[in-house]
Formats: C-alpha cells, structure tokens, sequence
C-alpha cells in the first residue's frame, strides 16, 4: 500500500499542482484558500518554479496567461469572488488557446459575501462570467484525495485542449484534513518538448523561425467566426471526452439527490438516514460540472418520484438539472446558502417533507 | 464496526485544533479512516475554536456530524452552546479548571478533567490540552496510547524538541 499522509486540503491541492508538473504559481491572497499560495511560496522554489504574489487577482491571471504563453505549466487559485476578477482573463485565455489549471476555493457570496463555505459559484464557473463563446471544463471533487488526482490530471487536459481547467471545491475542503496517497512526481516539461509539443509557445525564435504571435483581438468579423467555431468544436469535443459523474443507488430510488463536492458528502449519509425510515433514495454526483453530465439522468428509475437539487447555493444547479430531465421527473431544491451548511439529518428531514407533498 | 465522532471545543490558543489533528493522524498511523474538520474564521487567539474529527473502521461518507459520540469542552462558553451535541450515551469531558457550570444532561457520561491545573503542576499550562487528550484516550481508546505517542514526538520535534518531554508527562498523567 502506498503511503498515506494527513494533509490539510490546501495544502494538498498545492502539492498535486507541483508534482503534476506546474512550475509557475500566481495569487493574490483570499480567504479560505490562503494556505495554497502560502505552500507554494515556500515549496514552489525547491522544485526550480518560481511563486510570485500580484497585487491583485487581475494581475495574476494575466501573469498566468504569460507565464503560460512560455509552454510551462501554471497554477493559480483563488477563491469566489477573486475568481469573479479573473474571469476576464480565462476569457482571453480561452480564447488564445492557452493551458492553465485554476482553483477555486469557494465561499459564501455574493458580493465579498463570506468567507465560509459555500456553492454559490457554479453558475460563473460553468456559464462563463468572462465574454464570448468560451467554456472552461470544471471539475468538483468530494474528497480531498479526489482533489488531488484531478488536479494532477488538469495538467495534462487543459495542454491537450488548449484551454483553461477549473477544479472547484469549497472551503470546508479546503480547510480539513484527510488521509492522501500523493501522485508521483511527473517531470517538468523541458525546452525541448514545449518546441515540440507546443508550437505555438513564445519562446524567442532566435532568428531561426517566423515569430509567434498568440492574441484574442481578431478585428476582421470572418476570422473571428471562423476562429469561434474552431473554438466551438473543441468545446464539442469537450463534451465527449470529459463528462464525469458517479451514481448510487438508483435502482428503485424514490427519491434522486443530484448534488456535487463537500454537499455531496452529506448527501452520502442522508440517503443512510432515509433509508432507515424506509425511503430508498440515490445520488447522481457531477463531477464534471461543464460539461454537465445530461445522460446520468438517464439511468433514472421510472418509478422515481422527485428530483432534489442539493445545493450550496439557491438552485443554481437545479437550471442545468431542468434542462438534463427534460421535463420526465418534478425537481425540488434543498438549499443552505451564506456558508451555512446542513446536517444529513437535516437533508433526511426536509426530504420527508417533499416526499410528504408529493406524495 | 466502531465510529467515534469527536466534536473538540476551546477557545483559540488552547490547543484545540492541535489534538484532533493528533487524534485523526494516530488513526490514520492505524490504518483507520479519518476526518479532521476544523472550525475556520477570522478570529484567532482567544476567539472560538472548534473542530471534529472523526475516526472509524468503515469508510467516512460525511465529516460534518449530526451528534458526537463524544463531546470535549475546554471553556464554559462551549460547554453551554455544545452540550446538546452530544448522542445519548455519549461521553462528555470538561476541563473543570475553566469550567464552573455543571453539565445538565444526564443521559452522558461525564468525565471531569482538570487539564489546566494538572498542566500547571506538571509546569506549563498551556500543556492542558494534552492532559485532556490523555484523559480522552485512556478513557475511550479511540486510538492506541502509543500511536498518541508517536504522533506526540512528530510535533514536538525541531524547534519545539524541548517542550516533548513535558508534554510526554502531560499525556500520561491522567488515571482512570
């Protein structure tokens, strides 16, 4: 077995960036995702990388837009309403075709909001809060080892893809501790495989070739469409190739939770609390917040009565929830919002209490 | 299969934060699974402080507890607002070097600990929470008192080396 270590999610996450490779960090301090650019600013350097503190989100996402435009591998993280500043940048990333892994440590919003967990930012992490025709794939784990291998494997996607990644988790993840069994060190790139693999990376041609140029102004409008819908196939490809999910239990549930992340968690052991009344409920767990997993609902029991949307958050995820059942099942919310967060008996409770109007 | 669920409350500065992760680091050296969920805000030294930790044979779905199997209260003020917290037949240990008010349950066991003068005698206070974790442990057996020990020497260590003795006292003081 392979050793296992208490890590503090931040921490950990920040430890998974560097041993997937990434070798530039930018942040700007936020609460509660503090302990991230405070590890790399004492590991990143041992490792050859450089940490530099912006002075302000906006300025770390363009520093990582350059950073990235060198072909190494970047990391920033932020938390809710620092991420709201940088959503101009993934933008402009999205739309120069540039790699970037971004994590968001979410909280109670809107506006500064809170500073206790929260899931109020699934609608600016999947819809985009930046301009035009972009997306930016989000992943939401639910532990803290399942943070570390996603954020190990966002590397390597967002290179292929060309694009920025987002892990999303919130701030109890964040802050707690569990046991992890940390990836293996993957090598950074080297000069010559950016040459190689990325072609595109500005790197000084040393006379040797034609300049690079790497931008997201296109002034003539047929360019621009033609460049939107190159875009636009990729993020069908996306949509192939990147959907996650996990169910439970859903073979003659009565009750379906669609919930993602720490919620999730506590999902987990309501559905232990219902079932000890005698309500079989299941979970649908996006892991893959865009693209959303649409053919999870599919598998489906028909003889399930509801759906509940259990969020951090007031329904946000309930629209895409909509949207995926098309109309087959009723869909019903269970919410705390503000960094509140729910007991599983208190889920199990207000569930009964949906059943009982439905029913 | 066995689950404590251990909600661990002070004020900031007392050390709470430091025993749970201790508790959830010797499960995991057993090869138990662990949770550590601490309290996290702005305040800090003389704020409140909390956290849960819980340690279990069986994989852990959710760190967030509905009840405490057991219940460990450093300062009055968490006394009054956590006592209810605590599943019938659970456990509650105070600090009764701090705490004056009595607990009104009468469905947990009680254990009264005065960590804070026992740390005293043994010639630092701020050794109290150990003194509790002793109590806790020898009382419960969450964990073995050797893996507490092991993990012990781990924090004590480098700069802190010369505090490892004391608080090696301070673990082992407590008799049943």
């Amino acid at each position: 077995m392979k050793e296992k270590k208490l890590m503090k999610g931040n921490e950990a996450f920040a430890e998974a960036a560097i041993r997937g490779g990434c070798s530039l960090y930018f942040g700007y301090p936020i609460t509660p995702q503090n302990e991230i650019p405070e590890y790399m600013s004492r590991e990143l350097h041992k490792v050859g990388g450089t940490f530099a503190q912006a002075e302000s989100e906006l300025a770390a996402i363009n520093m990582a837009y350059g950073g990235a435009l060198t072909g190494k591998h970047v990391f920033i993280s932020s938390s809710s309403p620092g991420i709201a500043l940088m959503q101009e940048g993934m933008s402009f990333l999205a739309s120069a075709e540039v790699p970037l892994v971004i994590m968001n440590v979410s909280r109670g919003g809107p506006g500064v909001g809170g500073i206790q967990p929260g899931q109020g930012d699934y609608r600016q992490v999947t819809k985009g809060g930046g301009n035009g025709d972009y997306h930016v794939p989000v992943f939401a784990p639910a532990s803290i080892q399942e943070s570390v291998d996603i954020i190990y494997e966002a590397v390597p996607i967002a290179d292929e893809y060309r694009n920025p990644v987002m892990v999303l988790v919130d701030g109890m993840l964040g802050q707690m501790m569990e046991p992890v069994v940390l990836p293996p060190i993957r090598r950074q790139i080297t000069s010559e495989e950016i040459a190689q693999k990325k072609p595109w990376a500005l790197t000084g041609h040393k006379g040797e070739r034609t300049h690079n140029v790497v931008k997201s102004l296109r002034l003539k409008p047929d360019e621009l469409e033609k460049h939107n819908i190159h875009l636009e196939d990729k993020y069908k490809k996306m949509k192939r190739e990147l959907i996650r999910y996990q169910t439970d239990r859903l073979q003659g549930a009565t009750v379906v939770f669609v919930a993602f992340g720490t919620m999730s968690r506590i999902i987990n052991e309501a559905v232990d609390h219902l079932e000890k009344a005698g309500i079989k409920a299941g979970i649908i767990r996006p892991i893959s917040l865009w693209p959303f997993p649409d053919q999870a609902f599919d598998e489906i029991d028909p003889c399930t009565k509801v759906i509940i949307s259990a969020e951090l958050s007031l329904g946000q995820m309930m629209e895409d929830i909509k949207s995926a059942v098309a109309g087959r099942f009723p869909v019903e919310l269970i919410y705390r919002v503000g960094g509140m967060v729910p007991t599983p008996m208190e889920v199990a409770d207000k569930t009964k209490k949906i059943l009982e109007v439905i029913a | 299969m066995a689950t404590h669920k251990i909600f661990i409350a002070g004020f900031g500065g007392q050390g709470i934060i430091l025993i749970g992760q201790m508790i959830a680091h010797a499960g995991m050296l057993e090869g138990k699974e662990v949770t550590f969920l601490p309290s996290y805000g702005p305040e800090m030294r003389g704020g409140t402080a909390n956290c849960t930790v819980i340690v279990s044979d069986a994989p852990i779905s959710c760190p967030i507890i509905d009840q405490a199997t057991c219940l460990v209260v450093m300062n009055q003020p968490s006394l009054i607002r956590f006592e209810k917290i605590v599943a019938p037949g659970g456990d509650i240990f105070v600090n009764t070097s701090l705490i004056k008010h009595k607990v009104e349950r009468e469905d947990v066991t009680v254990h009264n600990v005065d960590s804070g003068e026992i740390a005293k005698e043994l010639g630092n206070e701020r050794a109290a929470n150990i003194v509790m974790l002793g109590a806790l442990i020898k009382h419960l057996e969450i964990v073995k008192l050797e893996s507490i020990e092991k993990v012990l020497a781990e924090v004590f260590s480098g700069s802190k080396a010369d505090l490892l003795q004391l608080n090696q006292r301070a673990l082992s003081t407590w008799k049943k």
